[in-house]
């Protein structure tokens, strides 16, 4: 399979008054052609910061991508001029985003919206950008084209909006779709619906998506592979399968247990606590504070990454030969 | 169209009825100030005066006065001014307007042109030299009324340096004092408003989707963030309308325009009645239509805006 995305090594940070924020410290992934990657984690773990980096879309200053690389197609993206960058962004990679309410332009119609990417990048007459567009509300499930593009936002419901978002984020045939958290803003109902359109639109197209949410759910009906984050680093990563039966970290594992469920009467069990300040993050493994299962040496020490299989991945001491034992104890007692 | 065209006729009512108010506090304002055109009239005697008001019917009752200012309105024919012989209102009015209206356009067109480019470069250079720069100026324009800064303006660019003249207005350069004079304050308004709303827009999500577009920045700010920074800055306009049709009055007395504002002032000092009847309905009328097209304006801008009651359909 072609590979479509390398990310090494990616290291983001924020200067602010109060010191420098180190949002991402070091995290590798790929994604290959047709391939879901979901990036899970908690609010403020650099998912998001990860995929504005993919883009180059970190407002800069404060931000600043300080180390590693991005290879789109064979490519480094960070040494790219903002020039040379505009020229990827909405035709080789776009983006959906969370609040369909406020993302698209509130005086403009979405015929223009939808059109205007295609116009920038594109040598095409305006009967041809209208026939795509048109092609475009189809596919993304919006009735009466014709008479929608010429219609301003505020005359869509909010899942049709995102509809729209979707639209305009596929109109120039990308490779690669970063959609931050698109389901967060909208009702269940809806959800299911926008989740089913991804399906669809990647069986079609044959797109590449990273999807980013804290939603495992959303992660469980379209992901093939899952990425776990936790204060800037990937702390696991696996197959959806993978993820789901056989979690290895502990925040995975809470992560999971924190969803909740029909089938059983059981509390919901939260992770405690809250996710270390990353204006100087800790030397060691950063979950240490809330771990059930934290030892002396996690405090002190990131733990090496640990191969389960050729697909997951985990950085967590539990794996280490000497540390077998803690696990099996803790288990006899729960 | 059709709706447009209920809510212009609507809106003309209603222009109408806020002329008729007008009309009818200028006279009880205008009959409640004592004294007469012709008290200061030193060579007149009782008999003299008294065939004076006849004959600018003065010695009618209040109302009927009212009656036939009110006629003199709806027929556009305010009458003779007393104190100027020979002359009607319509001939200061035909002469005045068209040098305060070019006064006043020229005024707003580079307040509102070029406050908004200040505003936009200020708030694209958040936090460097030029905003810091700019807002300082624009601070200092806002806190100047207009007639002490018309005056350092004679006196530094016409005096001193002898670069333009001094007072009428016959040339483009003897626009440019008087007009820099008006139109700072306006501007400076213009500028510090555009800045912050450009500033909240620019942090907007639709606006890092037009990023996300690949759209050039040109592009991101004048066709995406700029009409919507711009909603709030129509909606001051009509008051900065307002401030600088007060402006003139103050600006043609500083350098002896011979506009509309003159004749106004010197109506109230000399009782001159249909002039001052005249000159109030004018300035009334102009200022309401300007109000009217920054409400056309507004509804252009903003889709949300609805001309009519009924809303669209949500989808």
């Amino acid at each position: 399979m072609e590979r479509i995305l390398e990310v090494n090594d990616l290291h983001v940070t924020f200067t602010t008054y109060g010191g420098t924020v180190q949002a991402v410290r070091g995290v590798d992934f790929h994604l290959d052609r047709g391939e879901t990657l979901a990036i899970v984690g908690e609010s403020g773990c650099g998912k998001s910061v990860t995929s504005n980096a993919i883009m180059r879309l970190i407002p800069s200053p404060p931000g600043k991508i300080t180390k590693g690389s991005i290879v789109f197609k064979g490519e480094d993206v960070t040494t790219y001029s903002e020039k040379k960058m505009r020229a990827i962004r909405g035709v080789d990679i776009s983006m959906i985003f969370q609040d369909p309410m406020t993302a698209l332009n509130p005086t403009l119609t979405i015929g223009t919206q939808l059109m205007e990417g295609l116009k920038e990048h594109k040598k095409i007459t305006r009967a041809q950008a209208k026939e795509k567009a048109i092609e475009m509300m189809d596919l993304v499930g919006i009735p009466n084209p014709e008479e929608r593009l010429k219609q301003y936002p505020h005359q869509f419901s909010g899942g049709m909006r995102q509809r729209i978002v979707i639209a305009i984020a596929l109109i120039c045939d990308p490779d690669l779709l970063i959609a931050d958290e698109p389901t967060t803003a909208l009702d269940v109902t809806i959800q299911a619906q926008i989740l089913e359109l991804f399906s669809t639109i990647q069986e079609r197209t044959g797109v590449s998506i990273i999807l980013i949410t804290h939603d495992l759910g959303v992660v469980a009906k379209i992901a093939d592979r899952i990425i776990v984050m936790y204060a800037g680093k990937i702390i696991e990563s696996g197959t959806k399968r993978e993820i789901f039966y056989q979690p290895k970290h502990p925040y995975t594992r809470g992560l999971l247990n924190s969803v909740p469920r029909l089938d059983t009467k059981e509390e919901l069990k939260p992770i405690v606590g809250t996710p270390p300040d990353l204006f100087s993050p800790p030397k060691g493994c950063p979950f240490t504070a809330r771990c059930p299962y934290a030892m002396e040496v996690c405090d002190k020490v990131y733990p090496a990454q640990a191969t389960i299989s050729d697909t997951h991945h985990v950085d967590c001491w539990l794996q280490d030969e000497r540390a077998k034992w803690l696990l099996a104890a803790k288990s006899l007692q729960t | 169209m059709k709706r447009m065209l209920k809510y212009t006729l609507k809106r003309l009512f209603i222009m109408v009825v806020t002329l008729w108010v007008i009309i009818t506090l200028t006279f009880l304002l205008m009959i409640s100030i004592p004294g007469s055109p012709f008290n200061t009239d030193q060579a007149s005697n009782e008999t003299v005066q008294a065939n004076l008001e006849a004959h600018y019917n003065l010695d009618q009752p209040y109302y009927i006065q009212y009656l036939l200012y009110i006629k003199s309105i709806a027929t556009f024919d305010f009458g003779p001014s007393i104190k100027q012989p020979n002359q009607t209102v319509n001939d200061l009015l035909s002469r005045g307007f068209p040098i305060s209206f070019e006064l006043g356009i020229i005024t707003i067109a580079l307040a509102v042109v070029s406050g908004i480019l200040v505003g936009i470069i200020a708030a694209l250079r958040h936090n460097g030299f030029l905003d810091y720069v700019t807002m300082g100026i624009a601070v200092l324009g806002i806190s100047i009324p207009n007639f002490i800064l018309a005056t350092i303006l004679i006196q530094q660019l016409a005096v001193n340096l002898e670069i333009f003249p001094t007072a009428t207005w016959r040339s483009p350069a003897h626009m440019v004092l008087p007009v820099l004079a008006l139109a700072t304050g306006p501007m400076a308004i213009i500028a510090r408003l555009t800045r912050s709303t450009m500033l909240e827009v620019l942090t907007q999500d639709y606006i890092k989707m037009a990023k996300a577009k690949g759209l050039s920045p040109w592009k991101i700010v004048f066709k995406h963030a700029l009409r919507n920074a711009l909603m709030p800055v129509v909606t001051i306009m009509g008051t900065l309308f307002a401030g600088i049709l007060t402006g003139t009055f103050v600006i043609e007395q500083i350098f002896a325009i011979p506009g509309m504002g003159r004749y106004f002032v010197e109506s109230i000092n000399q009782r001159d009645y249909p002039v001052i009847m005249g000159t109030t309905v004018f300035y009334s009328a102009f200022l309401i239509m300007m109000l009217f097209i920054v409400d056309i304006v507004y509804g252009i801008l903003d889709p949300r805006i609805k001309m009519h009651q009924k809303g669209g359909k949500s989808g």
